[in-house]
């Protein structure tokens, strides 16, 4: 009886607070501090005006906070005179391409490999299962000879054909799509459903987590993507706000202090502003599906 | 129509197979292009000397022979850069997510939740928003937030510009990486922990087990294998990806006295800078046999024995 209440106030996933636990919070919430210490501090900077930027000594907090750096951002333009919201204008378009056909994609194959019994089956799950750690720029060079044998150099689909084909997104989707016993699939064939319509109607909405899971994947690999403009794009009208904001900070050192690249004192509000820009939808959208996220790694496991 | 009845009974469904190379299609079509065709490119092109402008000439295992005897930077500083990198990033940052799951599974819910999403936060960061943001606090002018507080407490006397210091690059990569480790692996393991049936934990009291530590590691890693693995390939792959971001932070390819070389700035050094694009193309099948080398360990370590 005493261990079985000890194991329901101190083993895995406690019911309510109980004096073991104090162990942990003691180095999880200051762990938690420190780490979460440079995502408020560039949240704050966002807001701070010109001279708290500049200001010696730095401060953490803001005095006054101000959307100047963010109505900068969207209404000078960038040295080559193309407006910071060309740049969002594209990221936008191109995540919105890479999710929606990356999720496509990776339902219809999983539900293929999942619960289609046909030879190279298995073959072709051990390919992908492989491919699991496929390090994209560890062949960045034969990757830009495709790309400009395939025509996408200097073209908009460059942001987001590279990216489409997602082997975690796919692996995630087949474990998921495992779950679903193989009899409800027949029972939609007896029914007289056609593939198409078992996946929109029957699978689509039972591995809604799944979808949700390779959705925010697919969405940071998009959102976050300056490799494909900086490599593949000359144009300027075709980069991406990633990119846009590299370059803000071109040189990594102290642009917040205008130090370096030239973009003096306007550059560095600016800066923050679009960092923040950055962020926020990856955070957003992780609250938003985290329990979704959650469900769906339990299933993670390679066997 | 025995085959389709045959089918049903074996439990599975077979329809048009029209229908499984139409959904099977574009995603097997861009697989190849964009992830099989390129690391077979990538061994084509390691044989040849190839500048962009002439087409590849074969040349045998001069690139590998090159890379092995004659690549000064990357036998002296990229390689061991790359291994101590790897090793503290990639199986320390590991030992640290489970070390952190199993902590966080050991809260109630709602602080939990809390917790587990501010350690996922930073991996959000990945690429282009991790430099900007730690290049900010790593400034080199003396407003710059780190060198303020040592100025402030006495434990320098000059601002450092630390990105540009071949001695502190490395650690900093190091320290920066780290932070961003926590990702989907990281909640893998956190959910493959929140999932281990309770009962085996009464079971293995009742047979003896006294300790949290032996529950750990007689109950807690056996049953979590599978999202141990998948998180260890996760490890991996983050760990090799973001080894670009020696680059990034100091704003130079190759950093400062190569202090923060890795391998992939070192491809692109001599792919987009040199056009050396055979020679990069060896560099890159070095690192796809180290990323390959380093999942099989993770295989033994985690895989299932039936394999």
């Amino acid at each position: 009886m005493a261990r079985k209440r000890r194991l329901i106030q101190n083993g895995i996933n406690p019911a309510r607070f109980a004096r073991g636990q104090i162990k942990f919070y003691a180095f999880l919430i200051p762990l938690c501090a420190v780490m979460s210490l440079p995502i408020v501090f560039f949240f704050i900077n966002a807001f701070k005006p010109m001279e708290e930027l500049f200001a010696y000594p730095p401060r953490f907090f803001v005095n006054r906070p101000t959307l100047d750096n963010f109505i900068r951002l969207f209404s000078i333009s960038s040295s080559t005179t193309i407006p910071a919201s060309r740049y969002l204008f594209n990221s936008v378009l191109s995540t919105v391409l890479v999710v929606a056909a990356s999720l496509c994609m990776s339902v219809s194959a999983g539900y293929v490999l999942s619960k289609k019994r046909f030879r190279l089956r298995s073959a072709l799950m051990e390919v992908n299962n492989l491919a699991l750690m496929f390090v994209a720029i560890a062949v960045m060079i034969p990757r830009y000879f495709i790309i400009a044998y395939t025509g996408l150099q200097n073209n908009f689909f460059a942001n987001v054909v590279p990216l489409l084909a997602m082997p975690v997104g796919l692996f995630l989707v087949k474990q998921f799509i495992d779950q679903i016993p193989d009899t409800l699939v027949e029972a939609a064939v007896i029914d007289g459903a056609g593939d198409f319509r078992i996946l929109s109607s029957v699978v689509m909405p039972l591995v809604k987590p799944a979808l949700a899971t390779v959705s925010i994947l697919s969405f940071q690999l998009s959102w976050n993507n300056a490799e494909a403009s900086a490599l593949y794009i000359n144009n300027e009208t075709l980069k991406t706000f990633a990119f846009y904001m590299q370059n803000l900070g071109a040189g990594g050192t102290s642009f917040l202090q205008g130090a370096s690249g030239g973009n003096s004192t306007a550059g560095a509000g600016v800066a923050a502003a679009a960092m923040l820009v950055m962020f926020l939808p990856n955070l957003i959208l992780f609250i938003v599906l985290q329990s979704q996220v959650m469900n769906t790694m339990t299933h993670s496991g390679i066997k | 129509m025995t085959k389709k009845l045959r089918s049903h009974r074996a439990g599975m469904v077979t329809t048009g197979r029209s229908a499984i190379v139409i959904m099977l299609l574009p995603y097997g079509l861009l697989f190849t292009l964009f992830i099989i065709l390129p690391v077979i490119a990538a061994f084509g092109l390691s044989f040849t000397d190839f500048d962009t402008i002439q087409p590849p000439a074969f040349a045998g295992l001069k690139n590998y022979i090159t890379l092995l005897t004659a690549d000064e930077v990357f036998m002296q500083k990229v390689l061991p850069n790359t291994i101590l990198f790897s090793l503290v990033v990639g199986v320390g940052g590991y030992l640290l997510s489970f070390l952190l799951a199993w902590s966080l599974s050991q809260l109630t819910k709602i602080p939990r939740t809390v917790m587990a999403i501010i350690i996922y936060l930073p991996s959000m960061t990945g690429g282009v928003l991790l430099s900007a943001v730690w290049g900010v606090i790593f400034s080199g002018e003396k407003s710059g937030p780190l060198n303020y507080a040592l100025l402030k407490l006495g434990l320098i006397e000059q601002p450092v510009l630390w990105l540009q210091s071949e001695s502190a690059l490395l650690i900093i990569m190091i320290i920066v990486t780290l932070w961003s480790s926590m990702g989907i692996g990281f909640l893998a393991i956190l959910a493959g922990i929140m999932n281990v049936n309770q009962e085996l934990y009464e079971a293995a009291y009742i047979d003896g087990v006294s300790n949290r530590f032996q529950e750990i590691v007689y109950i807690t890693i056996p049953s979590t294998r599978p999202q141990m693995l998948f998180g260890a390939v996760m490890a991996i792959v983050s760990t090799f990806s973001q080894s670009g971001v020696g680059a990034a932070l100091s704003g130079a390819n190759p950093t400062p006295g190569n202090a923060g070389q890795l391998i992939v700035p070192h491809i692109e050094d001599y792919g987009f800078l040199r056009y050396e694009m055979g020679y990069a193309a060896a560099i890159s099948v070095a690192l796809l046999l180290l990323i390959r080398l380093a999942s099989v360990g993770a295989n033994k370590l985690f895989g299932s024995k039936g394999e």
